[in-house]
């Protein structure tokens, strides 16, 4: 698994034997740049490596401290996978980690196009499970791959580069909404199998 | 039987013992036992050869027990005393349980988990288990020559956190050292996937008597990882003989069979439906109590067809978890089966037909969990450094908590790669409330009432404030085996209460010396003398175990911390040889404390070295 790592080679770097890894930010514990567009190769490697260092299966022969320390890295190093690897989670977290914070909870104002759109899939996805047509909602779940794949795209550049992290967190808020679209496709799956 | 054996960098600096250790797959029809054995997983057999433990087990009047062969061989003359698929009562309450359960037992309803009333008085489906876990750990003691370290106890990939508990509980009671809980197709995937060096994402299926898993897994450069898991607990060969069973009343005009009648034709179902796997048509025989005499010829087609359905019962599972994985079924590349009941050819084709691929039926679908399980308790037990392969897996249905108007709030969903921990916050309701009941729970639905009840409890002591100002994080931690730990406290004045809750089915340790002293084989054990020796065996492990790391790493210490260890090290050894159980407790407890910072000295050390302590990305700040 050691020959999985490679050099993270760039400009800067420093050395962080004096603190704790485990106090590191997600990005930092990966070895990878903070920023939206991920390597995503890279961090299925390192997330590998990690965990053949950490995880309980390498602990349980030994004492007690060793195991529940094994068992709070290996949850860490799963939870930060989970973070970096799920679009909206990792959008989420890089911005909370600029200080911005994506008020999914507070701010429900959307633009008033975008809502219509929801309103006509949610009624397209509501119509395939009457008509039980799974063909239908293929081409449905299709389409929203799409759509989330685009505003991906829109959201790497608005963090990475342009830096305009208010139009950043409207793009998480609306990546949410598809996100609850495509829960909605699979219920209705879920609803044709039955 | 000790191996000489190499050590590895990253295990213990000194060759040490081989460690005993078995995967043992506590199935619902058959159960077996497997070890690595110079290198090679084996399944053990019994004296006569035999590889299959009938999973049976039989009360009689005298206070006797029987296992196995014995056991089933009994089944339609004891009906009532002779246990079989306790498997499918394992952490369920009456009400889960579905009528191909055999009827003919008397269940005693009892909170959690159902209970049997025998002969030889009312037993707990845990208990059941333990007496089949018993003769295995038998055999493979008898069969390795010494006691066992441990065992790695297989589950259905889809079992809830009651059924895991129970498992464990009833290989505690058996006297087995629990190494992990591991799900029966990754130990299937395992088998396969170090046998054959296989890459890319299978699905393994996996369709035993009486549950059915569906995991789907990707496999690159040794590391196993469960992507998505389905499947039904409540599904299996069981289900077919039920179906034969039913057409076997209908087409003789029988109804209200007495148990043993009942059992009889279950069996004779059984060996009907197994018969046409390689026959076209097969001939149910059977003499009834009363005299009767049933003689009915089954056609393979007729078979097929009144048990269609459940064939694509089981394909729903297998498209939720393709969907949960994100993937199509042009993704995978290989589909494992694994069960008895994957024989079935109806089985067999339709599997064929939703893949679009021929399954893979070279490894034994009987063997394959137990070979899989036994390897990973070769590593678990320390025999060998598994640096090559690496196992992730997953939790099969989500957790959460009830909240107002009795509506589930998903804490870990389903699918979470294990170890993992969550933690919420919530708030009080009322002015100057004190306390809050926490309801936890599992499963997918909605409506708490839909969703199996784990643990219900009460976090005390809250300081009186008004309404939304207190802070409670409720915090689910669910561990390699998947099972679950939920603590509570509240932070919002900065007064903490603090609760650990252990879920409300699982066994007491007071249940569980009660039914050692209940249970005959056990009941000449000193129990005193067994607790003070396996707390002399956890100590002198903990002691060789803290040596090595001190070898390797005491670098990492300051002088202070060192000499510490190093003392408590010797406490401990001076108590070591009384006969002082609760002293050696104490003390193991004192160096596992003082060992803590060292332990995460030591884990940050061996992260640095995996990524970086070199060079790192300066990071934006
Ligand atoms: N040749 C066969 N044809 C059809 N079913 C079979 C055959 N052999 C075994 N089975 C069925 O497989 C089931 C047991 O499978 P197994 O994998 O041992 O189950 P478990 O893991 O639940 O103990 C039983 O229902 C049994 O009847
Ligand atoms: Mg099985």
């Amino acid at each position: 698994m050691q020959a999985a790592v490679s050099d993270f080679g760039s400009a800067e770097t420093r050395f962080v034997f004096d603190e704790s890894r485990f106090q590191q930010d997600f990005f930092q514990l990966f070895g990878l740049p903070t920023s939206y567009r991920i390597d995503h190769t890279q961090l299925d490697q390192h997330y590998h490596a990690l965990q053949v260092q950490v995880h309980p299966d390498k602990f349980s022969h030994l004492s007690e401290a060793e195991r529940r320390v094994s068992m709070q890295w290996a949850t860490r190093v799963n939870e930060a996978y989970q973070t970096l690897n799920n679009p909206i989670k990792r959008a989420r977290y890089l911005l909370s980690l600029r200080g911005v914070d994506t008020q999914e909870e507070t701010n429900t104002i959307m633009p008033a196009g975008f809502l219509m759109e929801q309103m006509e899939w949610h009624e397209a996805i509501q119509e395939a499970e009457e008509a039980r047509d799974a063909g239908e909602l293929d081409k449905l779940k299709l389409r929203l791959q799409h759509e989330v794949h685009v505003l991906q795209q829109q959201l790497a550049d608005q963090i990475d580069i342009e830096r305009d992290y208010a139009a950043a967190t409207e793009g998480v808020r609306k990546l949410k909404f598809l996100e609850k679209l495509a829960e909605e496709i699979n219920s209705a799956f879920d609803a044709i199998d039955n | 039987m000790a191996l000489l054996q190499i050590s590895e960098p990253g295990m213990s600096a000194a060759p040490h013992e081989h460690r005993l250790a078995v995967g043992i797959d506590l199935g619902t029809t058959n159960s077996l036992v497997a070890t690595v054995r110079n290198g090679i997983s084996v399944v053990l057999n019994d004296e006569q050869g035999r590889a299959l433990l009938p999973s049976v087990v039989r009360y009689l009047a005298d206070g006797s027990v029987q296992a196995g062969e014995a056991a089933q061989a009994m089944q339609s003359e004891d009906p009532t005393n002779t246990i079989v698929s306790a498997k499918r009562f394992m952490g369920r309450g009456l009400s889960d349980i579905g009528n191909a359960s055999g009827l003919h037992y008397h269940f005693v309803d009892a909170p959690g988990m159902v209970q049997l009333r025998t002969v030889a008085g009312v037993k707990s489906p845990v208990e059941v288990s333990a007496e089949i876990l018993r003769v295995l750990r038998a055999r493979a003691e008898e069969a390795l020559g010494g006691g066992l370290v441990g065992a790695v106890i297989t589950v259905p990939a889809y079992f809830d956190d009651a059924q895991r508990q129970a498992t464990k509980d009833a290989a505690k009671l058996a006297g087995l050292n629990v190494l992990r809980l591991l799900n029966e197709p990754t130990a299937a995937a395992i088998a396969y996937g170090l046998d054959n060096a296989a890459e890319g994402v299978y699905a393994v299926y996996d369709l035993g008597g009486g549950t059915f898993d569906i995991s789907i897994l990707k496999l690159s450069r040794g590391v196993f990882e469960v992507l998505a898991t389905n499947g039904n607990s409540a599904l299996g060969g069981d289900d077919f003989d039920h179906r034969i069973y039913c057409w076997l009343l209908e087409k003789n005009n029988l109804s209200a069979l007495g148990a043993a009648d009942t059992r009889l034709l279950l069996t004779r179902a059984r060996a009907a439906k197994e018969e046409l796997t390689e026959h076209d048509e097969t001939r149910v025989t059977a003499i009834l109590r009363s005299g009767e005499t049933i003689d009915t010829v089954l056609a393979r087609q007729d078979f097929h067809d009144m048990s269609q359905n459940l064939v694509e019962h089981t394909l729903q599972p297998v498209r939720r978890a393709l969907r949960d994985a994100g993937l199509a079924v042009t993704d995978i590349k290989g589909v494992v089966m694994v069960g008895g009941a994957t024989r079935m050819p109806q089985v067999q084709r339709a599997v064929a037909e939703f893949f679009r691929q021929t399954p893979l039926t070279n490894l034994d679908p009987d063997k394959v969990v137990a070979l899989g399980a036994a390897i990973q308790a070769n590593v678990l037990a320390g025999n060998r450094s598994a640096d090559d392969w690496l196992l992730l897996d997953v939790i099969p249905l989500s957790l959460g908590i009830e909240t107002m108007g009795g509506l589930t709030e998903k804490i870990i969903p389903r699918n979470s790669t294990i170890p993992t921990a969550r933690a919420q916050e919530f708030t009080t309701f009322k002015d100057g409330q004190t306390a809050m009941s926490v309801h936890v729970v599992q499963g997918e639905r909605e409506l708490v009432a839909d969703c199996r009840s784990l643990a219900r409890f009460e976090l005390r002591g809250i300081p009186p404030m008004v309404a939304g100002a207190a802070r409670i994080r409720i915090t689910f931690q669910v561990d390699a085996d998947g099972l679950l730990d939920v603590s509570a406290r509240e932070t919002g004045s900065g007064v903490e209460a603090h609760i650990t809750v252990k879920p409300s089915y699982g066994l007491s340790d007071t249940e569980i010396t009660r039914m050692l002293q209940d249970s005959n084989q056990h009941a000449q054990d000193d129990m005193q003398a067994r607790a003070l020796r396996e707390q002399q065996v956890e100590a002198e492990q903990l002691l060789e175990a803290v040596q090595n790391a001190l070898a390797q790493d005491a670098a990492l210490l300051n002088k202070d911390e060192e000499a510490h260890i190093l003392a408590c090290m010797d406490g401990l050894r001076a108590v070591l040889q009384t006969a002082d159980h609760h002293a050696i407790k104490r003390s193991v407890t004192q160096l596992n404390d003082a060992t803590v910072t060292f332990a995460q000295a030591r884990m940050d050390k061996s992260v640095s070295r995996v990524l970086g302590g070199r060079k790192l990305t300066d990071l934006e700040t």
